[in-house]
């Protein structure tokens, strides 16, 4: 069974449909890429995924492991293993940066059956992760995202996947906003997150990170649907070519 | 038939507690008392149609026979009805106040510096009149407000804090106002006078708290002086009874270089005004005024502040944040004045509200009068819902809805709550906090 089926996904947002019939296969132990012009519907294939409310789903079918994601709420979504790295993270002042990392993480694993973790356990799997991504102790006393960074918004999306291990992650434009090196550290980040029982889908304009991070799979999401799908190559065929002639071979 | 005159039953209370009562006051005393209830007699009481009362109707509490609680006999309490309102771990001096008259046995002083009188105005007054005379009814104006009329026209008993030139009280003092039920409803006329010489600091806390759910008023003026370079640190938890109601002023006379930091806590009553009136009387002070209201239910709620720069180089921080649930409804009326000649001024207002309920209500009226015109001055005010993206956000990790909504509930109220430097009170605060809060254990794992 696949981990994630997306059958002919319609949904709108405001009176406008976004997503006009995607079809999406992703099988545990793949890293997919999902690339795009802008407004194309990449964050709103990820939001309607992860369970955002104002985006209405007009048709089609999710599977996740199964069983209908669409049906379940976010918050179920995310303790069944589901992980959305916004491309927008919000910032949430008065809300500590770690206990609210350790309330999920608890949240979770009361749902899994798992033991809850206490400060001391949490603390230890935390500085582990945050070594992971350059992150220093300062950052857990924060407020959430609050003041933070473009890029530390960022690598603070991948060092909460790292502690919430969930088994299907999509990263939404995690590299945009990143200097080369930043980028290098997440995609480490991500890499090591890499498993046989986990699937990654990566969203991205460029296949920069594509570099870092290997996809097995290139879709093109265009106006809506999945016009072209690839290995590695269809990537670097794009960074060459533009968008314009996937969308000229589609119609084709 | 007409309405009988509410001010009747004042006044025959006035004049038998003339004779009686406050019958051994010191001359000045009773003119004082006497100039306040005429004045009372003039006022009567607000309407809606008063600019200030325009938001708040106080036609309830007219019509409602209080009789005075300093005649109610007796002030006992057995030590542990105190539990549920005193603050865990506290360091300092508590002076315990019952239905408005000091109680000896449940208070207690702590490592208070030589020459500083923590003390109940009542035996101030007794012991040395003259010490109080200089500063009683001369910040709290009564010609303005019926209320502080009648509070002074009444007063009877409450603290009295005297800080002499360069004494540093160290350890915070709890003024704790209970009020029990009684067979008919009273109001209680706590009378507060803090005085800090040039150079004392000065922490103290007013909590004015119900015991037992009755019906009562709470008509509390406090008077603060703060002398040159003197600090003072004042904070307000009002926890009343939900069938209370709460009326207080606190006003406040900064000296040159002076610092106040005033934090005003509202939880508790049916109706509650909470007036806070500062004036920078030299140059170089500062003042950072803050306040939280949470309310629910049918409460109502109405904060009213005026922070006046009379003369140049001061600086004011104000901050005021409003929770609303249910069918409450609150009121913040805000008014800084920068009089002629305040140059250097720098003044911010900021009030923000979040509506937790469709039927909750608030009013929020922020103000700037500027009268000079080298000043930085800015003001502003919003009110709103909880953030949907912050709650989805949350719910992407895992957390629930009403866990999310209460965290970002808290959070609101958090940066009011991390500016209370007196731990054993903040503490207090956070619990009461988390305990209306929906899901509760869940939102204190994640602070
Ligand atoms: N809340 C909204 N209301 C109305 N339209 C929206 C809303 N959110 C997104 N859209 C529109 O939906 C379309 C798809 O947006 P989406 O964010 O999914 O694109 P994207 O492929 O992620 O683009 P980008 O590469 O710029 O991130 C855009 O035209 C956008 O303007
Ligand atoms: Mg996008």
């Amino acid at each position: 069974m696949a981990l994630l089926e997306v059958k002919g996904l319609r949904a709108k947002v405001g009176d406008k449909e976004i997503l006009k019939g995607v079809d999406l296969t992703v099988n545990r132990g793949e890293v997919h890429a999902i690339m795009g012009p802008n407004g194309s519907g990449k964050s709103t294939l990820a939001n309607v995924l992860a369970g955002r409310l104002n985006y209405e789903v007009l048709g089609g079918q999710v599977l996740y492991e199964g069983k209908d994601l669409l049906a379940m709420k976010p918050e179920l979504r995310a303790r069944e293993g589901l992980f959305l790295a916004f491309q927008y993270p919000v910032e949430i002042p008065g809300v500590g940066n770690a206990y609210f990392l350790k309330s999920a993480l608890n949240s979770i694993r009361r749902h899994r059956g798992q033991e809850e973790l206490d400060a001391m356990d949490f603390m230890g799997i935390v500085t582990e992760k945050m070594k992971l991504l350059g992150l220093d102790e300062a950052f857990l006393g924060r407020s959430l995202n609050d003041g933070f960074s473009g890029g530390e918004k960022k690598r603070n999306e991948i060092f909460q996947m790292a502690v919430l291990e969930p088994r299907l992650a999509i990263l939404d434009e995690t590299d945009s906003g990143l200097d080369i090196d930043a980028l290098k550290i997440v995609a480490s980040g991500v890499n090591t997150m890499r498993a046989k029982d986990r699937a990654i889908v990566v969203v991205t304009h460029y296949q920069r990170i594509l570099n870092y991070i290997v996809p097995d799979f290139v879709h093109v999401l265009v106006n809506g649907r999945i016009v072209k799908s690839g290995g590695r190559e269809l990537a670097l065929e794009l960074e060459k070519r533009g968008y314009g002639w996937v969308e000229e071979s589609a119609v084709s | 038939m007409p309405d009988a005159d509410p001010r009747e039953p004042y006044r025959s209370d006035f004049d038998r507690l003339e004779r009686e009562l406050f019958a051994g006051d010191p001359p000045w005393l009773m003119k004082t008392r006497r100039d306040a209830f005429a004045k009372f007699g003039a006022l009567g009481f607000p309407t809606l149609k008063h600019e200030m009362w325009k938001y708040t109707n106080v036609a309830p509490l007219a019509r409602t026979r209080f009789t005075p609680a300093a005649e109610i006999p007796g002030n006992g309490l057995a030590p542990e009805k105190l539990d549920p309102v005193v603050f865990g771990k506290f360091e300092g001096s508590e002076l315990v106040f019952v239905n408005g008259r000091f109680s000896r046995s449940l208070s207690s002083k702590r490592n208070l510096p030589e020459g500083v009188w923590v003390t109940s105005l009542a035996d101030a007054l007794q012991e040395d009149p003259r010490a109080v005379e200089p500063f009683l009814a001369k910040t709290a104006p009564v010609d303005a407000n019926s209320f502080t009329a009648l509070n002074t026209a009444f007063l009877q008993d409450g603290a009295f804090i005297h800080v002499p030139e360069g004494k540093v009280v160290e350890d915070p003092i709890h003024l704790l106002f209970v009020s029990t039920a009684q067979p008919q409803p009273a109001v209680a006329y706590p009378r507060n006078l803090i005085v800090l010489e040039a150079g004392g600091q000065l922490t103290v806390t007013e909590s004015y708290a119900g015991l037992d759910g009755g019906v009562y008023l709470t008509n509390a003026v406090t008077e603060a002086v703060v002398g040159e370079n003197a600090a003072l640190d004042h904070y307000k938890l009002q926890r009343e009874g939900e069938r209370a109601s709460h009326i207080a002023t606190l006003e406040i006379e900064q000296a040159r270089a002076s610092t106040v930091s005033d934090t005003s806590i509202a939880l508790g009553g049916a109706l509650v005004r909470n007036e806070v009136n500062q004036r920078f009387l030299a140059e170089g002070g500062e003042l950072s005024m803050n306040g939280l209201f949470s309310v629910t239910g049918t409460q109502h709620t109405d904060t009213h502040t005026r922070i006046e720069h009379l003369t140049p180089h001061c600086t004011s921080r104000e901050l005021y944040k409003g929770i609303l649930d249910g069918r409450a409804r609150g009121v913040f009326y805000g008014n800084i004045i920068v009089h002629k000649g305040a140059q250097k001024t720098n003044a911010v207002q900021t009030n923000k509200n979040l509506l937790l309920s469709r039927e909750a209500l608030v009013d929020s009226i922020p103000g700037l009068q500027i009268l000079a015109n080298d000043v930085k001055c800015r003001h502003g005010s919003t009110t709103g819902q909880i953030d949907e993206d912050s709650v989805f956000y949350l719910r992407s990790r895992g957390i629930d809805s009403d866990t999310a909504r209460s965290i970002l509930t808290y959070a609101f109220a958090r940066e009011i709550i991390d500016l209370i430097r007196v731990p054993a009170m903040r503490a207090t605060l956070g619990v009461l906090l988390l305990s209306r809060l929906p899901n509760s254990e869940a939102v204190r794992e994640a602070l």
